[in-house]
């Protein structure tokens, strides 16, 4: 009896209708805490003494890397589920999973080289927080070029399971670089056990906006695992009905 | 809370900071738009494709 939820989860058509409401709710929040975050950073809070206004860049540079590193885990551990309980579903998610982490991460490598410019005086450095965000973008990729190389999509749902969790050894190291090497980025500013090393008026909008993403994150996947499951249950009788019943 | 900048302009301008930070917040929300708009276009293609799909199999057997 206590399995049974997780069971009912496995199952397209169950996910697909319980989830309906979830989408819509996760979709407005995410506008909603965007919209405020964005004005909140831009506008309403002081200058930085060291870097001026650049440091405005934080409110989206912290929270879609930190997004992106959590996306893997979430991608990984989905692929992981698909393949010892061979939910079809988990590899929907980790599927869907990949393109948003990919995105999140370039977000992360763009605006960061942006920000580097005025701050380190050049866009690009190849230190070990960097780099190991940029193994972490062609990672992402890797796993979306695998899901097209195959024609079969259970091959390529294994084979993109195994990849990922192999490389779920990057994510530790993208965290703890700025302290294992010399690094010209910055060490944490938000620390959970110690004092952050952000003044509060900095750092509440930064957790706000951290808080955003992740919200945005959890519609995206969502829609599009929702969008997916009615791809691959495309000749299942209740997807024929949801198709002829849409306006 | 009140609004930091004194002027629109030092809002725009952001003591010579404002190109670095506005190029970042612009190409955030392209992408931001591109991943919220995906799923939404995905699902009216399906529609789309599987209406056409379905309708062609009924006058299909009906004949």
């Amino acid at each position: 009896m206590a399995w049974q939820w997780f069971h009912r989860l496995g199952s397209p058509k169950w996910f697909y209708e319980k989830t309906a409401s979830w989408a819509k709710v996760l979709g407005g929040l995410a506008l909603v805490m965007l919209s405020v975050g964005v004005v909140w950073g831009l506008g309403f809070t002081p200058a930085e003494l060291k870097q001026g206004n650049s440091y405005r860049i934080i409110y989206i540079h912290v929270p879609a890397a930190a997004v992106a590193m959590a996306g893997y885990y979430v991608m990984a551990l989905s692929g992981a589920i698909g393949l010892i309980w061979r939910m079809k579903l988990s590899f929907m998610v980790m599927k869907m999973a990949a393109p948003i982490g990919a995105a999140l991460t370039f977000v992360a490598l763009f605006t960061g080289a942006v920000w580097g410019k005025p701050t380190w005086g050049a866009y690009w450095v190849w230190d070990a927080r960097i780099t190991s965000m940029l193994i972490l973008l062609f990672l992402y990729l890797g796993v979306i070029a695998l899901q097209e190389a195959y024609q079969n999509q259970d091959s390529a749902d294994k084979i993109c399971a195994i990849l990922a969790l192999v490389g779920m050894v990057n994510v530790p190291i993208i965290y703890k670089s700025v302290d294992w090497w010399f690094t010209l980025h910055q060490p944490a500013t938000l620390k959970l056990m110690e004092k952050s090393s952000i003044a509060p008026e900095m750092a509440y909008p930064l957790i706000f906006m951290i808080l955003a993403v992740y919200v945005f994150f959890a519609w995206l996947l969502l829609a599009r695992t929702r969008v997916e499951v009615l791809h691959r249950e495309a000749k299942t009788q209740w997807v024929k009905d949801i198709v002829l019943g849409e306006k | 809370m009140t609004f930091y900048f004194s002027s629109l302009h030092d809002f725009w301008w952001m003591d010579g900071h404002g190109p670095y930070v506005w190029a970042s917040y612009a190409v955030t929300l392209v992408v931001f738009i591109a991943l919220a708009a995906a799923p939404i276009r995905r699902k009216a293609m399906f529609v789309k494709q599987q209406r056409a799909l379905l309708s062609r199999q009924s006058l299909q057997s009906e004949v």
